[in-house]
């Protein structure tokens, strides 16, 4: 579970994220809706610190993951991204085999000490993501070749053969062709029986397909958050109501 | 479709220039080439490639110029490795170290460009004063010293170009999966490994090619040195002194050794492309 408390997230002289307090369950996929520009990937980001890279940042606050703050001094940044996994909205393989690709995060944490342990870990992720037919006998070639939809993919299995904890998806979807976007988005839903995941999106009505828990922000400030039911079809705040009916977005 | 006459007018003109550029350049290469290998046929033996030079060699006698050939390779090899592990951390610091738009970067960058373009002559005699002031006399090591610093700005401006339009995504893609800095450069290594390569050759051309700056560093010598402090003879020098003799058959070695200075670089310049093609198969 991860406990967003007080969180305030600044970048030179611009307050991006405004006091952030929400909880984010385990084992749902949790939506982040909002418009453009609002700090949903800043959110993400942060959750995984790869904000840290960013210039002139300063962070506030508390993130509690799984009962550890990973924003405080003694917090462990690699073990921490190895725990939250990140699928970008463009895929980004790495200049590789396909194979190496997914190897490559087992072998920087030193998950397997046996080839053959590790190959079978490899496979078994590319399966759970629907490559391993696909590529048969490709797995040795460059990732760069697989079509966008597949590389998509592939950064999941990445993403899976390190074993997170929680999965984050910014806009994961978006760059991908219908076909490719439902099979990912399917994906997710498969997954959550074992990982909790948390997915910005832009599509509502991917949200409304698949979420468990939103949380709408607006300006830096999460406005409204709760139950998919809840916020979909009860919503308490008058921001909420007018993007949900698509006056703004 | 009907073109109107004055675009075909142009169009005319456009494709004549483009055509008469290219047959310049096609002319240059095959015109210098000819003239090396025409030339440098007449001198060509195995005796030139594979001896030293005998008594009366400069004055067209027995003997060849593996004393060049040997150091030349000598001062290239041991400054390109130099080179690279000078530059490589330079290019990564600048890149990947230090954030976008830092003012140290922009002020590296802005040297490394005034460095590219100091003529090797001026290297030359940079060279020559810090030797003369450390006490040492032409050298090997002389030689190497000065190739190394005339082509690290070549080095960090080539391989700089490469490395700035490298996709960041995958720097966070390998952050995410819990790479430390240090992982992460091994795979930003591997994305440019091609401009590494060009890097490479490009330097390497420079370096082998260039007369002034060895001529008071490296110095000149009819044997092969043994030690980084004795002399060092260098193929560009074994061109420039045998071309000033006024004896034909010398003139023609000068000539011999510009082709297997040509051949050298072509060589590399060949399977320089090869190991590119093979590095850049994984480049995303």
């Amino acid at each position: 579970m991860i406990e967003i408390q007080n969180l305030n997230v600044y970048i030179k002289d611009n307050h991006i994220l405004k006091n952030v307090n929400v909880t984010l369950p385990e084992k749902q996929i949790t939506c982040i809706i909002g418009p453009s520009g609002c700090g949903k990937s800043t959110l993400l980001r942060t959750l995984n610190r790869l904000i840290d890279t960013t210039e002139e940042v300063r962070l506030e606050g508390r993130i509690m993951v799984d009962g550890q703050d990973s924003l405080g001094h003694d917090a462990e940044v690699t073990e921490l991204r190895r725990k939250i996994g990140l699928v970008s909205q463009r895929p980004c393989p790495l200049p590789m085999s396909i194979f190496d690709n997914v190897a490559y995060g087992c072998r920087i944490n030193k998950m397997f000490k046996k080839r053959r342990e590790l190959i079978y870990h490899v496979r078994q992720n590319l399966r759970a993501v629907g490559l391993l037919d696909e590529i048969k006998g490709r797995i040795r070639t460059p990732a760069a070749r697989l079509s966008i939809g597949q590389q998509q993919r592939l950064c999941l299995a990445r993403s899976l053969a390190v074993q997170p904890a929680y999965i984050l998806a910014d806009e994961a979807t978006s760059a991908l062709d219908p076909i490719s976007a439902k099979t990912v988005e399917d994906l997710f839903v498969k997954l959550k029986e074992e990982y909790s995941i948390i997915m910005v999106t832009h599509t509502l009505r991917q949200a409304l397909r698949i979420a468990d828990n939103v949380v709408f922000m607006y300006l830096g400030e999460i406005i409204e958050s709760g139950p998919a039911e809840q916020v979909f079809h009860h919503p308490q705040h008058e921001l909420t109501q007018k993007y949900l009916a698509g006056a703004f977005s | 479709m009907k073109i109107s006459n004055s675009k075909k007018i142009h169009e005319n003109i456009a494709i004549i220039f483009m055509w008469g550029a290219m047959l310049i350049v096609f002319g240059l290469v095959i015109s210098v080439i000819w003239t090396v290998f025409s030339k440098g046929m007449k001198a060509m033996s195995w005796e030139m490639v594979s001896s030293l030079p005998g008594g009366g060699f400069y004055i067209g006698k027995e003997g060849g110029f593996l004393n060049a050939i040997v150091g030349s390779l000598y001062i290239v090899g041991a400054s390109t490795l130099l080179g690279l592990l000078i530059s490589i951390p330079v290019v990564f610091f600048l890149n990947i170290y230090l954030k976008k738009g830092s003012k140290l970067a922009y002020a590296a960058r802005m040297a490394f460009d005034v460095l590219f373009g100091v003529p090797s002559i001026v290297y030359g005699a940079f060279g020559f004063t810090i030797m003369i002031f450390f006490g040492l006399r032409t050298s090997l090591l002389g030689g190497i010293i000065v190739i190394t610093l005339l082509i690290i700005p070549i080095f960090i401006r080539t391989m700089d170009e490469v490395t700035r339009n490298f996709p960041r995504d995958i720097l966070d893609a390998s952050f995410s999966l819990g790479a430390t800095r240090w992982e992460t450069l091994k795979v930003v290594l591997r994305q440019i490994a091609p401009g590494i390569a060009t890097a490479t050759l490009l330097s390497i051309g420079r370096a082998i090619g260039d007369a002034a700056s060895v001529m008071f560093t490296a110095g000149y010598t009819d044997s092969i040195p043994t030690s980084l402090s004795q002399p060092a003879a260098t193929l560009p020098l074994a061109v420039f002194f045998q071309l000033q003799s006024p004896i034909p058959e010398v003139v023609d070695r000068a000539y011999a050794a510009a082709l297997v200075l040509t051949v050298i670089v072509l060589i590399l310049s060949i399977s320089g492309r090869f190991i590119t093609n093979k590095f850049s198969k994984n480049k995303i």
